[in-house]
């Protein structure tokens, strides 16, 4: 096992090189920090985002982040829609979200610069790179006037940094092109901002090296403007503050890493196979923000994994139930436009009661929409969306690790109940990172599958105690059997057209779903006792729910907050736990669809609270929401 | 239940309870006897035969197969034929579509089928209507043939199913007539004994909607001038009294006539199903009557490496590298850290 940055190195000042300046600064103690890089889309943002953050996270903190890119790949230079943003937020006690206001802003360029700079808080520290401050580029971001000169960035700790030049000349010697030298200047940024984090280098040259372990000039020319910006830090003279957060340890031991939602579902698919130690089988066609999965998994092909790049989302599901017939643990993966296409797929297995998991990313709609911005918004089409009476379970993740566990769970629901099973994701925890403890494979729920091989007395659709018929694998002599999407009589499994039976196929489908509910473990109740007001959230807003609600509990406020994995069916606690409290909200990112099953179910007056601009709730207007309510 | 032999398979073992629900007198009835026919003679067990099909009247083919088998959505089978036979590659995997069914709502799964050589047989029976809906214009309709929904006569141009086999490589496309049994019969062994892709296109005749399509190649009185039978190596001779051939002008084929002394078989075009050039095969897929004989059996049949195979290279290559997946490595990932 790798053991690299120990939490007792959190502080660290050490200069990496061990050559430079040593001066005297003031380092500012905080609870948490929120920081926030901005630039063109192809400055490199998100790398460096990423770098940073785990950077940060090796030290033992906890992080959340949150990258904002734009839907255009190279957007025009200079423009505000090209602007790309990652945020992070670190601290060591709990972190729910990637933070509102921003401690620290790190822009490339004037538009970076002009789209972000309402989040800085007051007396933050805004870090700009000077070299972009061009006529020109001021014109493209809608300035009259250059900011960093005017005065009007006054309530802020503006430092400008000409990190272009400064980085060029730094690589002057290095032997590379400009083009090649202006592409390090991130990690000259990176090397500032570590910098002003306190934090060791050591660990990050590493990385740089074995990143670029095949082109050594380039690896040798960003180690140099890494230590070039962190030089630059020590000697700047117009900056005398430094960030540390407290290095108080509350994680329990173990080994940890960070993971974004996206990876967290392909680790999933890894662990079906290896705990079932049957083929995993990915059929999935390229869309925004749900590739990154498929990316994950072909490259996993010694994992007893075949991902499968279809010609669309129909042949992506479908093949996905040819494998399921076949008898893998078959998925598909996608985000919103893409489930619309599968729809009709997904009631085939509904039909033909086969295990299926449908991953859906959920992105901005309807239509094409905001494909990279996130959205709660396919709940209703998800439980609700396909043609006849077609239930199928439904379940939702809270944070990218989470992903893991909900996805796993939806593969044990989806053989157990010979089902298709809709995992909701979003862009948000999509994409986010989150740290946490890995878990080993002893401390997961147990799952295995059954294949029916005895080929006495077999009827297609005779059921078990969960209202599931038995799985059999094709191979397997004397059970040959056919399947459609076609009704089928409710024994034998022949073709039927009898109105009794379909009848009573509807009601015994409906039936099994709503089974589902008595393997769910009680739901967890955070927050005070004593609360009148119950916040009900599904899905990836858990962050933003619980940190307002931790928020307002510390401020005096008496609130609960339960949060829903499964909203199909919904926990038969659920309905009990609700009549205990006077007021419910229920915040979401769409215009209130878990209102509107909530109403429905338990004819409860629901208030909601929400937002549909792309991003996670906002915590303060949460906390105002719930502190009126409370 | 006693395991049956491979040997001691016969027609009866592929037949079903269900009563067949085509109507009477339809060529789907001399397919599905075929199919019957060739399964247990290709020394494969009867439970790793699986037969994908979509919507339409021919794809309710499945259901009198006593195999495995998935009648599923409109044009959708090829795809799950797709993820089936990648998932299970000792199975052998058929798909039964038609026109509709494989070149309208299914022309994507069809295509990218051929295009990556998944190993399978696809039977579409062609019957140039929709019968299942009752009579409207599919995408094989010649044109100006009334239907429901071309009252004056089609003005969509037809399209040619092998033609656009040929177009995505396909490695095995053949033809036949339904009520040519024999024909027809060869040439489903053949499809099946091939590794790869392999299209089987049955022109079958639908006498309520469409009666008599194929009238000119399936009439024993007719059929001879009409059509042309393909055979490897062989020059392309036919007519009741084979004295006309197909010969080569230019870039142009055009028929010729062996009676009058002028050509001689010398002079005509020899079938090469194996060339891995598509070129004759494709011109032999634009023959149409009046002008031309209508090609019979196998346009091409070529060995290239299928879908399959390559996945499994791949996987091997990857494992071959790395070794077999360690979960705990994974999971861990590379650069993790330890809190004590």
């Amino acid at each position: 096992m790798v053991e690299k940055n120990k939490p007792a190195e959190r502080g660290d000042t050490s200069s990496p090189a061990g050559s430079l300046l040593e001066r005297p600064h003031r380092v500012e103690s905080l609870e948490s920090v929120v920081i926030r890089f901005a630039g063109d889309s192809g400055d490199g943002i998100q790398l460096t985002g990423t770098e940073f953050s785990k950077s940060i996270a090796t030290g033992g903190y906890e992080i959340v982040t949150h990258p904002d890119y734009p839907a255009e790949i190279r957007a025009p230079l200079g423009t505000l829609y090209g602007v790309s943003a990652y945020q992070v937020k670190y601290s060591n006690n709990p972190v729910f979200t990637s933070g509102e206001a921003l401690d620290v802003l790190v822009v490339m360029n004037p538009a970076a610069l002009k789209m972000n700079i309402d989040d800085l808080k007051h007396g933050g520290t805004l870090v700009a790179n000077t070299a972009t401050f061009t006529p020109a580029n001021l014109e493209k971001a809608g300035y009259e006037s250059n900011p960093l000169k005017d005065g009007s960035l006054a309530i802020y700790r503006l430092i400008p940094i000409d990190i272009s030049g400064l980085n060029a000349t730094a690589l002057k010697d290095s032997g590379l092109s400009r083009k090649d030298i202006g592409r390090c200047k991130n990690y000259f940024a990176l090397g500032f901002v570590l910098y002003l984090h306190n934090r060791s280098l050591n660990q990050e040259i590493e990385k740089v090296r074995t990143r670029f372990a095949g082109k050594p000039e380039i690896a040798e020319a960003n180690v140099t403007a890494l230590l070039s910006g962190y030089a630059y830090g020590e000697v700047c003279e117009v900056f005398d503050t430094r960030y540390t957060v407290s290095d108080e340890v509350n994680l329990t031991p173990g080994t940890y890493n960070s993971i974004t939602g996206n990876r967290a579902v392909a680790m999933a698919l890894v662990t079906a196979a290896k705990q079932t130690g049957l083929k995993v089988f990915l059929g999935s066609y390229p869309i925004t923000p749900a590739t990154d999965i498929l990316h994950n998994v072909v490259k996993l092909p010694n994992f007893n994994i075949t991902a499968f790049q279809a010609e669309d989302e129909i042949a992506g599901v479908c093949s996905a139930l040819g494998a399921a017939f076949g008898g893998s643990l078959a998925a598909t993966t996608t985000s919103g436009p893409g489930m619309a296409l599968k729809t009709e797929a997904i009631g085939l297995a509904a039909m033909t009661e086969l295990p299926l998991v449908v991953i859906d990313v959920q992105r901005g709609g309807p239509s094409t929409g905001l494909p990279t911005k996130t959205e709660q918004s396919d709940l209703l089409q998800a439980v609700y969306g396909r043609n006849g009476e077609c239930p199928v379970a439904v379940v939702a993740a809270r944070s990218p690790i989470d992903c893991f566990h909900t996805t796993l769970e939806a593969f044990r629901i989806a053989t157990k109940y010979m089902t298709p099973v809709i995992v909701l994701t979003d862009g948000g925890i999509a994409n986010a990172t989150e740290v946490g403890r890995i878990p080993r494979l002893d401390d997961l729920p147990p799952f295995e599958v059954k294949f029916r091989t005895d080929p006495n007395g077999y009827r297609i659709y005779e059921r078990n105690e969960n209202l599931a018929r038995a799985w059999v694998r094709p191979g397997t002599p004397g059970l040959e059997h056919r399947i459609g999407g076609l009704e089928k009589d409710a024994l034998s499994g022949d073709v039927s057209v009898d109105g009794a039976n379909h009848d009573k196929m509807v009601r015994t489908r409906a039936a099994k779903i709503d089974g589902i509910s008595k393997d769910f473990a009680p739901l967890v109740i955070e927050g005070s006792e004593e609360a009148k007001l119950l916040v009900v959230g599904w899905g990836g807003t858990y962050g933003s729910i619980a940190e307002a609600v931790r928020q307002s509990i510390a401020d005096g406020h008496a609130v609960a907050h339960v949060h829903l994995r499964h909203l199909n069916p919904l926990p038969n606690d659920l309905g009990e736990i609700m009549e205990r409290y006077e007021t419910i909200l229920v915040p979401e990112i769409n215009l209130g669809q878990l209102s509107v099953l909530l109403r429905n179910k338990y004819l409860r007056e629901i208030s909601g609270f929400n937002r549909v601009e792309g991003k996670p709730l906002r915590v303060s207007e949460l906390r105002n929401t719930i502190e009126g309510l409370a | 239940m006693q395991k049956i032999q491979i040997n001691d398979l016969t027609r009866k073992d592929f037949e079903t309870s269900q009563d067949v629900r085509w109507c009477p007198g339809c060529g789907d009835y001399s397919v599905l006897k075929q199919v019957q026919l060739v399964l247990p003679t290709l020394g494969i067990p009867k439970e790793n035969f699986a037969f994908i099909s979509g919507i339409g009247c021919s794809s309710r083919l499945p259901y009198y197969m006593d195999t495995y088998g998935m009648h599923s959505i409109h044009g959708r089978a090829p795809a799950i034929a797709t993820g089936l036979k990648l998932s299970r590659p000792e199975l052998s995997v058929w798909v039964v579509t038609g026109d509709g069914d494989a070149l309208a709502i299914g022309g994507n799964h069809f295509i990218h089928t051929m295009r990556r050589n998944v190993d399978m047989n696809i039977i579409l029976l062609n019957n140039r209507i929709y019968g299942l809906t009752k009579g409207q214009l599919s995408p094989t309709t010649q044109l100006g043939r009334q239907t429901k929904t071309s009252p004056v006569g089609s003005i969509d141009r037809p399209v040619e199913p092998i033609s656009l086999a040929l177009s995505m490589g396909v490695t095995f496309a053949a033809r036949a007539v339904d009520i040519d049994q024999k024909n027809l019969r060869d040439i489903l062994e053949r499809a099946a004994a091939h590794k790869g892709t392999s299209l089987v296109e049955i022109y079958q005749n639908c006498h309520i909607f469409n009666d008599g399509t194929f009238e000119a190649v399936s009439n024993k009185k007719l059929r001879d001038d009409n059509r042309i039978m393909l055979e490897h190596g062989k020059p392309l001779v036919f007519g009741k009294n084979r004295d006309k051939g197909i010969r080569l002008n230019g870039m142009r084929p055009e028929v010729v006539s062996l009676a009058d002394g002028k050509y001689t078989e010398a002079d005509l075009l020899v079938h090469d199903e194996q060339t891995d050039c598509t070129v004759m095969a494709y011109f032999l897929s634009r023959m149409h009557n009046p002008d031309f004989p209508v090609p019979m059996g196998v346009f091409r049949a070529v060995a290239e490496d299928c879908y399959g195979q390559s996945v499994r290279s791949a996987e091997a290559i990857v494992e071959g590298k790395r070794g077999p997946g360690d979960w705990d490595t994974l999971i861990r990932g590379a650069d993790s850290w330890v809190v004590e």
